[in-house]
């Protein structure tokens, strides 16, 4: 099992050091190998199990109550401006 | 017997009664964590002062309208929270760096319920962070040491919840359990731990970890105490639409019950590996006195329950690399190179299984063995009420053993995850020792059956009292 450490941290937006992706790798390598197992077991026309209620269709009285206040939703962010929060440009001009 | 050595019930009649305040039992607790804090690391945030000001208003309360008593059961009483539990103004951290300042401004929905209900919130407990682990030891504040032998490790992920309890430092804690995490460090903290139905008990404001799996559950002293608690903490919330609406019931009512011509289901062990299964003497003891109390033991073959950990390792990280997605430092929070090596592993490991060209082989192939596992539950359950298994197929582990290899760390859960992936309740119950450090089994049963699971719990501690044993501090 090989796992491109780099390509996938990238795609995670993790930024990892040189010793951390020497690291990570055969680690996770182990963990894909052992699931593997899962191979063994045959699936053909088998349903994916992604939720166990069995609850469908939920929904709720469309009621308006109060929310948080601006400042409040603000007050644990480092970088905010003018009652909004302030991001770094992600386009170039 | 000092006030912090009560259980729930029993600190509730003594307040009923006037034989103590709500001030004095707070203060006992504060009292006993300022002296073994130091030592076991539980918690990572204590609110003193918050608390006993919580405190004093609940002894105003009680001495002009006594009657609110009856109607509210957790009165006055102190109650460590697990760090992933939202709590308004309080430090929230879900035991990681990413969020080492964060104050939520709200209550998650279970915290809002107990403040309603009187308890008073003795602290934030420690954890594995994002509630990745099996041993306390992946916290960013430090390992949690088990009450036990501080040598080892407590269990985790809500390491601090259990060893606080465990060392009576407050009369009940909350946890989570995706995989395990209330019933293990039950079972390794000598004390009981309620893994809910999926869906009983609200996740809103509760740090999400794998958000199909994620169950709200809770630490006791005694089985009573943990249906007491689930009184409270259950019910649907508009908040959360994966929490179904159903009558609200009493889940202390099956407690006297007798468990004769009971079925109970006993798995096939010996096909793991038998020289790990250290744990397996007290375990047979304990089948033993279930079928003397007039059960009729049913060995039953799960046959996809051995793929449990392979499909619970591509799912549970799947779900948790979304879930961390986002936290982007802008917000709230820090930005994500301070997120620590095991939610690195697993935020990547998810990102792998979900990434185009591997869906279909690992996380859509997981969900199907997942349904696999799910039936043979289903057909299990005509033949048995409930089954009782070992909550860990090891005794505590010394700290450090298990920290260099992951994959051995996951394998501690073995007993554990198939409760997450099908849905279904487990109740852990202290249930021995081997070398003084505790052994728990665990009561799984049927969606909702949790006063069927207390039922057998209560049966059991009756005869056995194990949790009323105490470490030596």
């Amino acid at each position: 099992m090989k796992i491109n450490v780099g390509h996938v941290a990238k795609l995670a937006n993790l930024l990892l050091k040189k010793e951390e992706v020497e690291k990570f790798g055969p680690q996770l390598c182990s963990v894909l190998d052992y699931v593997k197992k899962l191979n063994e077991v045959d699936t053909k026309n088998i349903e994916p199990t992604s939720q166990i209620t069995g609850l469908e269709n939920v929904t709720r009285e469309d009621e308006a109550f109060p929310s948080l206040s601006q400042k409040k939703v603000l007050s644990n962010s480092k970088s905010t401006h003018n009652g909004l929060f302030k991001v770094k440009a992600i386009l170039d001009q | 017997m000092n006030l912090n050595q009560l259980n729930i019930k029993q600190a509730q009649e003594g307040l009923k009664s006037k034989k103590f305040s709500s001030v004095e039992l707070t203060k006992a607790c504060l009292e006993q964590i300022k002296k073994y804090n130091p030592s076991l690391n539980a918690f990572i945030t204590v609110c003193e002062d918050s608390v006993l000001h919580e405190a004093k208003k609940a002894d105003t309360l009680l001495a002009s309208q006594g009657e609110t008593l009856e109607a509210k059961p957790l009165f006055g009483i102190p109650i460590a929270l697990k760090d992933l539990y939202s709590t308004n103004g309080i430090k929230t951290t879900a035991g990681s760096k990413v969020l080492e300042n964060y104050i939520p401004p709200y209550d998650a929905t279970v915290v809002k319920k107990l403040k309603d209900d009187g308890a008073v919130i003795i602290g934030k407990t420690n954890l594995d962070a994002w509630g990745h682990g099996s041993s306390g030891e992946n916290s960013n504040f430090g390992p949690t040491k088990n009450p036990w032998n501080t040598g080892y490790v407590p269990g985790g992920s809500s390491s601090g919840s259990a060893a606080a309890l465990a060392a009576d430092m407050c009369l009940a804690s909350t946890g989570t359990d995706t995989g395990g995490s209330v019933r293990l460090p039950a079972s390794f903290c000598n004390v009981v731990g309620l893994k809910p139905t999926y869906g009983l008990v609200s996740r809103y404001g509760i740090i999400a970890m794998s958000s199909s799996m994620d169950s709200i559950g809770h630490f006791t002293k005694t089985v009573e105490d943990s249906a007491l608690l689930l009184n409270v903490t259950a019910g649907q919330d508009k908040f959360d639409a994966t929490t179904f609406k159903r009558q609200a019931r009493d889940y202390t009512s099956l407690l006297k019950k007798s468990i004769k011509g009971l079925k109970v289901g006993i798995l096939k062990y010996l096909k793991y590996e038998k020289q790990e299964l250290r744990t397996v003497e007290p375990y047979e003891k304990a089948m033993q006195l279930i079928k003397n109390l007039g059960a009729e033991i049913i060995p039953i073959d799960l046959p996809h329950e051995k793929y449990a950990i392979a499909t619970y390792y591509i799912i549970q990280p799947s779900e948790v690399s979304s879930n961390l997605a986002r936290y982007d430092g802008i917000r709230y929070g820090n930005d994500r190179s301070t997120f620590g090596d095991e939610a690195k592993r697993r935020i990547m490991l998810g990102t792998y299984t979900l990434s185009a060209g591997y869906y279909d082989a690992y996380y859509k192939k997981a969900m199907q063995v997942r349904t696999l596992i799910r039936q043979d539950f289903e057909q299990a359950f005509k033949k048995v009420d409930v089954f009782i298994t070992l909550v860990s197929p090891t005794l505590p582990w010394k700290l450090g053993e298990k920290v260099k290899d992951p994959l051995e760390m996951y394998l501690s859960d073995i007993f554990t995850v198939t409760a997450n992936l099908v849905g279904i309740p487990g109740l852990a119950i202290p249930a021995g020792f081997i070398n003084e450090l505790p052994v728990g089994i665990q009561i799984l049963g049927p969606q909702f059956s949790e006063g069927l699971l207390f039922q057998i719990g209560n049966a059991f501690e009756q005869e056995t009292n194990w949790n009323k044993m105490k470490p030596k501090l």
